[in-house]
């Protein structure tokens, strides 16, 4: 085994376009979340995003078109979880796993003919004197704009989560959604509104993948990458700059995997490849034996305002 | 304006009801997707739920395939069901289906080429053991640690698949294979096939054991005190904690059956339709069968029914792809869409639908 063929420099880099993706997602889930909806569809509506993403990036040629389509795609989906589970009351775990079976089956009927094409994908963005800089320019200033925008979106959340009054109501719906509609604020408005954001990120996540990170569309690329940005929800307490951290290491654990596959490790390859979901089984249980931190009081509650 | 009124008890009528429904509405919505793709969507429907069954050209062989479909998706979806009703979220029965398919053809590859009668049985046990042994590892961490069952079954999955590409390659690949990846073909190997028990029926061992689940859930839910404690666990968790129910226990119990069953299934498949353990050898019914048992409504007579319905869908989303070119994702989706029709119409068990403005308590 070469180890000295393993760059830090790319290392660092390529862990931050691997993270991002699990980023996008996580972010979405968690405001979800806060809002005291458990959406278990991240994985169906990020493959959706993915396909809807890579078609229009394909067919127009704008990688940028392309994604704002995949949010709007993966809101869309996400709407269809909201009327499921806030007008008609559905369990939440069951309809969120039913929006990921039909995101799946949805995603491999649309990208059947885009199987083996190539997509244009997002230019690096050259910030002026951060990218210049020695190691760490390369490292952290020299990357495509969807990276940039996860970590201002991180930032934005937390802010908004934090000190403004919007995010007040929202978590205030996601700890007790029937005091906050005995004080007036509309839970299942504020809820859609949220499980929508939640749906946009994911799309945006899956179009990422599908775009920037592979560029190529195979069925069912995302291979459980929604169900990690769930677990990083869980890791991160439901705290915005967690989930920044938790992604970036889990991202740092997919890239130094395949950096090892690809440097020839002693390791087999199946065990290499299982790594990361491993270590996410670990990283929940260190985590949930310390006890259920921050969780939403009224998480996967379902509200109905009887008069 | 609408709205929706609790009823003080459940409709008897719209647990029953709700179904069919969903049936209906997944065919509507179905026939549109249908036409989308360019097909006849009344051809499509009727290719997919009539034909096989009733079709002179194709209900020879598409009527066994029912029984051999149907056996993996029931007999998963009634071990998943006990869950579901304590409020236990197994998702990952797809991966207890690999690791029982790895343990029960591994044991059985293990004696290659002994000819005892001891070798099927001793198979059906490993097959169930793999698989109860990786639900054991949700279970026992969420009873441990408090860690979510439904993340840790999940991730399982991932996990058992690297094992079987792994497996497939590695351990048990067939010595005579010329290097191809696969074991040896169980069918070739008469102690450790699972056969038709009548010729011509689809009917082998795993879709006999699929109905002795179902009388055993049956049994269990209706008769004996675990089924008791686990609708009560589900439905009133308080109220089990006050009645001395041992949680912990409710969780084994309801992981380890969803996990063995899900390993015999896997078992009984890898020995008889699909042959050989294969990087491929999954085919999503472990998720499947999520579908099977909702749409049964955990009741596990209503799961013999849905597991037959689902196993129609899957044939006869074959034969549309053969015979009208409709892609095999369109099922995937259909089947999805049941799924979420059935949990939009199911409003109506617990709530009435009011019209206009309701009158202040």
């Amino acid at each position: 085994m070469d180890l000295s063929s393993i760059n830090p420099v790319l290392l660092v880099a390529s862990l931050m376009v691997s993270a991002t993706p699990i980023l996008l997602a996580a972010l979405g889930e968690l405001v979800v979340e806060k809002s005291g909806v458990l959406n278990l569809g991240v994985e169906g509506m990020m493959i959706t995003g993915a396909i809807c993403g890579f078609a229009i990036g394909v067919n127009t040629g704008s990688p940028v078109l392309g994604f704002m389509f995949a949010a709007f795609c993966g809101a869309l989906l996400s709407l269809a979880f909201g009327i499921l589970t806030q007008y008609l009351l559905s369990n939440q775990v069951a309809t969120g796993l039913g929006l990921t079976l039909v995101g799946l089956g949805l995603s491999s009927l649309i990208g059947k003919p885009y199987e083996g094409i190539k997509s244009p994908t997002l230019q690096k963005m050259e910030l002026p004197f951060l990218s210049d800089l020695p190691i760490v320019g390369p490292m952290l200033f020299s990357h495509d704009p969807m990276v940039y925008l996860s970590v201002v979106l991180v930032a934005l959340t937390w802010a908004v989560l934090k000190f403004t009054r919007a995010g007040l109501i929202l978590r205030a719906v996601g700890e007790s959604h029937d005091a906050a509609h005995a004080l007036g604020y509309k839970v299942v408005r504020i809820r859609i509104m949220a499980i929508l954001f939640g749906g946009a990120c994911a799309g945006l996540a899956g179009a990422y993948i599908s775009l920037v990170r592979v560029p190529q569309w195979t069925e069912g690329m995302t291979a459980g990458a929604g169900w990690i940005a769930l677990a990083i929800v869980v890791f991160a307490s439901w705290k915005p700059w967690r989930i920044l951290i938790g992604a970036y290491l889990f991202g740092g654990v997919t890239v130094l995997q395949l950096n090892l596959q690809a440097a020839g490790a002693k390791v087999p390859i199946e065990v290499l490849s299982m790594s990361p979901y491993l270590i996410t089984i670990a990283v929940l249980v260190i985590i949930s034996a310390r006890g259920n931190h921050g969780a939403p009081a009224a998480l996967g509650k379902i509200f109905h305002a009887s008069r | 304006m609408i709205r929706l009124e609790k009823r003080a008890q459940p409709s008897q009528f719209w647990t029953f009801a709700t179904p069919f429904l969903a049936v209906i509405m997944t065919m509507i919505v179905g026939g549109i997707m249908f036409a989308a793709l360019g097909s006849d969507p009344f051809e499509a429907i009727r290719t997919i739920f009539w034909d096989p069954l009733f079709s002179e050209q194709f209900a020879a062989y598409s009527r066994p395939q029912l029984l051999v479909k149907a056996g993996p998706l029931i007999l998963i979806a009634i071990g998943l069901s006990l869950g579901f009703k304590a409020g236990i979220w197994n998702i990952g029965a797809e991966g207890q289906y690999i690791m029982g398919a790895i343990c029960g053809a591994g044991m059985g590859l293990a004696f290659y080429p002994s000819e005892s009668f001891l070798i099927f049985p001793l198979m059906i046990l490993t097959g169930a053991l793999g698989g109860w042994a990786w639900a054991m590892i949700p279970a026992v961490l969420k009873v441990r640690f408090g860690t979510n069952e439904i993340l840790v079954s999940l991730m399982l999955v991932y996990v058992a698949e690297n094992l079987l590409a792994s497996v497939s390659s590695g351990l048990l690949k067939n010595p005579d294979g010329m290097g191809f990846p696969g074991s040896r073909n169980l069918q070739q190997y008469p102690a450790a096939a699972n056969l038709e028990i009548f010729q011509g029926t689809g009917m082998h061992w795993g879709v006999l054991s699929a109905f002795i689940a179902v009388i055993f859930a049956y049994v269990l839910l209706s008769r004996h005190m675990f089924g008791f404690q686990i609708r009560l666990t589900g439905e009133a968790p308080r109220a089990a904690r006050f009645a001395g129910v041992n949680t912990t226990h409710i969780v084994f119990l309801c992981l380890g059956l969803a996990g063995a069953l899900a390993g015999m299934a896997g078992m009984f498949e890898v020995s008889g339709p699909a042959g050989q353990i294969t990087i491929d050898f999954n085919s999503g019914y472990g998720f499947t069968a999520i579908i099977v048992a909702f749409l049964g409504r955990l009741h596990p007579i209503g799961i013999l029914f849905a597991g037959l319905l689902m196993a129609l869908t899957y044939i006869g989303g074959e034969l549309a792809s053969l015979m009208l070119g409709i892609p095999s994702a369109a099922i995937q989706l259909f089947q999805g869409m049941l799924l979420f029709f059935l949990l939009a119409t199911d409003v109506f068990i617990n709530f009435r639908v009011r019209i206009g403005q309701g009158h202040v308590a």
